[in-house]
């Protein structure tokens, strides 16, 4: 009677169910994110201003092209080409890493120039650019986290198409994982407007 | 070795023996057994906190402990019941239990986060019990409002991160359940042929799916707070502390119903088995499930009329509020309508359930007081809303999950225990649940504040009457589990069905084996058709 | 083993790659976009830009077009979700 793990299209459905708890928990922030806006138009828009144009354009290009790489790897290996396959992950896994190191150097610039959690030039300022930057290092924190375990995840799959543990009739945990890297490119598709963005 | 050998003389993964046959099974009945074990330890745990509460407040003045020791007491007479008790106890012990072999499968469909769900609850456990004795135990109420949550020189952060955990491990309990509704369902098994109390616990996995990562994040923001203050909740910073509260109810009001509507679904199994009649609107019930699920979660800032909320908003969430009422009162119409008529069966979880029927609709209806942003306004923060919220959660939850157990337990351990003593106890418990809460109801529209340490005078006598309910209350539940565990020195031979239910679960042997079917399951056109049940089954021939 | 043929819809390279520039030209059009001050507009336009980028990598990468109707409904239920919980606290705060 055991027939459940083959099921691939309920462990997908698992799968989404826990993409939607993901999407709540940054619904949290952004709902305090419209609630601020709200109260604070002007120092957001300073904010958003002091915040790097060119490296939160980067970064978005670079995961879009790594969510690029995960949905082509799926097919790589619908068609049988493992090596492709593997590659196309790692590379995904490499933008991550580029991605965390991009966001390193615009926090060490942000730290440097006196922006962080409750620094004094923050909380003497004005309230809603404490809010803002406070708004910024939560949620960017909180997906700099989300993209180191889809990283970790991404490389067991690498490791698991390898060893030929993913193959092209058993593909559910690339696929399943590869859900979870595109869900984290989604976030970011909303954080980079409303951060970066905002005018 | 036989097919028909109970899960507990076959241990999955087979070949372990003693206590690893428990700790790393994936037998949804071993984890649900493992569940109530530890469920019921908080259990007792708080019930004894909230009797030490209502001692303190018997008299005027102290009477056995300081304010610092009661507020920390109410705070974890709060989480501990909220968090370790309500919410998990019905779905993680009879919703593991039953919901595979209500729809016909052999067990949920990720066993493996099934156990990782279990300990998950765990270790949240270990972080509330550390609370207590690192740092000082927390004083803050189980709503852990800022800014006092944030300021506090108590250990706080160990409670948030336990409910945190807690919350992780409820999220993923919901997530099974749904996905083996999806796909586990017997072939041949449609929607409405499921049973009530598989589509109760459908409804609440969502809530629990889509509302719990609300408290996730608000509760990791806290911690935050308290790490690296940043400001975000804090008006010296620019902040807004009724931000806080807002997703603070987000979640936890839609978790009233993750902790309601199972108890529901089991009313909605025992009280047509006992009338001998099929349940009246199923559809509605099924629909009303869903609605209560969905209405429920549009309702959150009815905690928060005085809060300083915009009056639009007060207005709105308070019309809204009472939308709630419909569903509920959908279903109580629907149990009442199925026993008219009926030929019915007195027993234990009849008994009991007659005392939720009675007990939840006294704590629907005075929920209606507090929705009238009117009178909430007199009776906000008092007494009243304590008596409110006991009335649904413990006259609500309580009863249903005690019905549950005296339903169920023949079914679980194969044991039948002692009806006349079970009969004694449920009384003392309605009895003493009434003397209980009823003054409460009068003390807060007298203006008793809840979670004070000490009150006026003249609000002694109430107090006095509350506190000794309490002690009749206890000492109820006391009799009641005393004479449910005498029943392990029974012989195990209950009949696979005692008391003539229709659905899955009394189809097969009680305990149920490993597979938990022998043969294929048969399913029925209907799941409550008592025709055959009439016929077997005499008038008063359940012992 | 039903389930390891079914549902394997496959993804044609050239597809993904349309998608992807897609997402880089929509990407261009929303800095673009910030570029001119249009108000409150500009909030709404942001946001409408990063919804389309989101429902073609959901639609897309994510296979949302070709799955069942299961996902797809509990997927628009959790968009609701947060519309409705996003949108209702405005109740309180758009009227302080």
């Amino acid at each position: 009677m055991k027939t459940t793990h083959s099921d691939t299209k309920g462990s997908r459905l698992g799968m989404w169910l826990f993409l939607y708890t993901e999407i709540l928990l940054f619904t949290g922030l952004f709902i305090l994110y419209a609630a601020y806006l709200k109260k604070y138009p002007i120092d957001f828009i300073e904010g958003g201003k002091e915040l790097s144009l060119f490296f939160g354009a980067v970064n978005t290009v670079i995961l879009l092209i790594s969510s690029f790489a995960v949905a082509a790897s799926v097919t790589a290996i619908r068609k049988q080409s493992a090596k492709l396959s593997a590659g196309l992950i790692a590379a995904a896994v490499m933008i991550g890493g580029v991605f965390l190191f991009n966001k390193y150097i615009e926090w060490g610039q942000k730290i440097h120039h006196g922006i962080y959690p409750n620094a004094p030039d923050l909380v003497n300022g004005p309230p809603g650019k404490n809010i803002f930057f406070g708004l910024y290092y939560v949620i960017t924190g909180l997906h700099g986290l989300h993209i180191i375990i889809g990283m970790i995840l991404l490389c067991v799959c690498v490791f698991m198409i390898l060893t030929n543990r993913i193959h092209e009739g058993n593909d559910g945990v690339l696929e399943n994982c590869g859900l979870y890297w595109h869900l984290v490119d989604i976030i970011w598709i909303f954080i980079f407007p409303l951060l970066y963005l905002i005018v | 070795m036989t097919e028909t050998d109970s899960f507990f003389e076959t241990p999955a993964p087979a070949g372990y023996k003693g206590i690893w046959s428990w700790l790393i099974t994936m037998d949804h009945k071993r984890i649900a057994l493992m569940y109530l074990f530890v469920i019921l330890f908080w259990f007792f745990g708080a019930l004894i906190l909230g009797l030490l509460i209502r001692t303190e407040l018997m008299s005027v003045g102290k009477t056995i402990m300081g304010a610092q020791t009661y507020n920390a007491m109410f705070t974890l007479h709060g989480v501990i019941m909220i968090f370790l008790f309500i919410i998990p106890a019905i779905p993680a012990i009879f919703g593991n239990f039953l919901l595979p072999i209500q729809i016909g499968a052999d067990d949920v469909f990720f066993p493996k986060l099934n156990l990782l769900s279990w300990y998950l609850y765990i270790l949240g456990s270990i972080f509330a019990i550390s609370s207590l004795f690192f740092g000082g135990p927390p004083d803050t109420g189980w709503t852990f409002y800022v800014p006092f949550s944030v300021s506090t020189n108590t250990n706080v952060s160990a409670t948030l991160m336990a409910a945190f955990i807690l919350g992780m491990s409820s999220m993923l309990t919901g997530l099974n359940f749904i996905t083996t509704i999806h796909r586990m369902r017997v072939k041949g098994m449609r929607w409405l042929q499921i049973p009530l109390f598989t589509w109760s616990l459908y409804a609440t996995a969502w809530v629990q799916l889509l509302a719990t990562p609300i408290l996730s994040i608000t509760l990791l923001l806290v911690v935050f707070e308290r790490m690296f203050a940043i400001g975000l909740f804090d008006a010296s910073k620019g902040g807004d502390p009724l931000l806080y509260q807002h997703l603070f109810w987000m979640y936890s009001h839609p978790a009233v119903y993750i902790m309601i509507l199972p108890g529901m679904g089991v009313i909605s199994e025992i009280i047509p088995v006992f009338s001998r009649k099929s349940i009246f609107g199923y559809k509605a019930i099924v629909a009303s499930s869903m609605a209560i699920a969905i209405a429920g979660s549009l309702v959150w800032a009815h905690h928060m009329f005085t809060s300083g909320m915009s009056d639009v908003a007060v207005f709105v969430f308070s019309l809204l509020t009472f939308l709630v009422a419909i569903p509920s009162a959908v279903k109580v119409f629907s149990w009442i309508s199925t026993m008219y008529k009926g030929s019915i069966q007195m027993t234990p979880p009849l008994l009991f359930s007659l005392g939720f029927i009675y007990l939840f609709s006294v704590g629907g209806l005075t929920g209606l007081v507090l929705g009238a942003a009117g009178t909430n306004i007199h009776v906000h923060d008092t007494h009243f809303v304590v008596a409110h919220f006991h009335f649904v959660m413990f006259g609500g939850t309580g009863f249903a999950f005690f019905a549950a157990l005296h339903f169920w337990w023949p079914k679980i351990f194969g044991r039948m225990y002692d009806f006349k003593r079970a009969y004694v106890a449920a009384t003392m418990i309605t009895i003493g649940f009434i003397f209980h809460y009823m003054p409460m109801f009068i003390l807060g529209i007298m203006g008793h504040p809840r979670r004070y340490y000490d009150y006026m005078p003249r609000f002694e006598t109430g107090n006095m009457l509350a506190g000794i309910g309490g002690y009749i209350l206890i000492t109820g539940i006391a009799l009641m589990f005393v004479n449910l565990f005498l029943s392990f020195k029974n012989k195990r031979d209950a009949l696979a069905d005692p008391w003539g239910g229709t659905t899955l679960e009394w189809s097969v042997p009680s305990p149920p084996p490993l597979h938990n079917f022998v043969s294929p399951p048969e399913i029925k056109d209907y799941p409550y058709d008592f025709s055959d049940v009439v016929k077997k089954f005499k008038p008063g021939n359940i012992t | 083993m039903k389930s390891s043929q079914e549902n394997h819809h496959v993804m044609e390279y050239k597809t993904l790659i349309g998608i992807l520039c897609m997402l880089l030209i929509l990407t261009a059009i929303t800095i673009g976009a910030s570029m001119i001050d249009l108000g409150k507009l500009n909030v709404w336009i942001a946001l409408f830009i990063a919804s389309s980028k989101c429902s073609l990598v959901v639609l897309f990468f994510m296979h949302l077009k070709y799955e069942n109707r299961v996902i797809k409904l509990s997927f628009v239920v959790t968009l609701f979700c947060v519309a409705i919980l996003i949108g209702f606290i405005f109740w309180d705060i758009a009227f302080r």
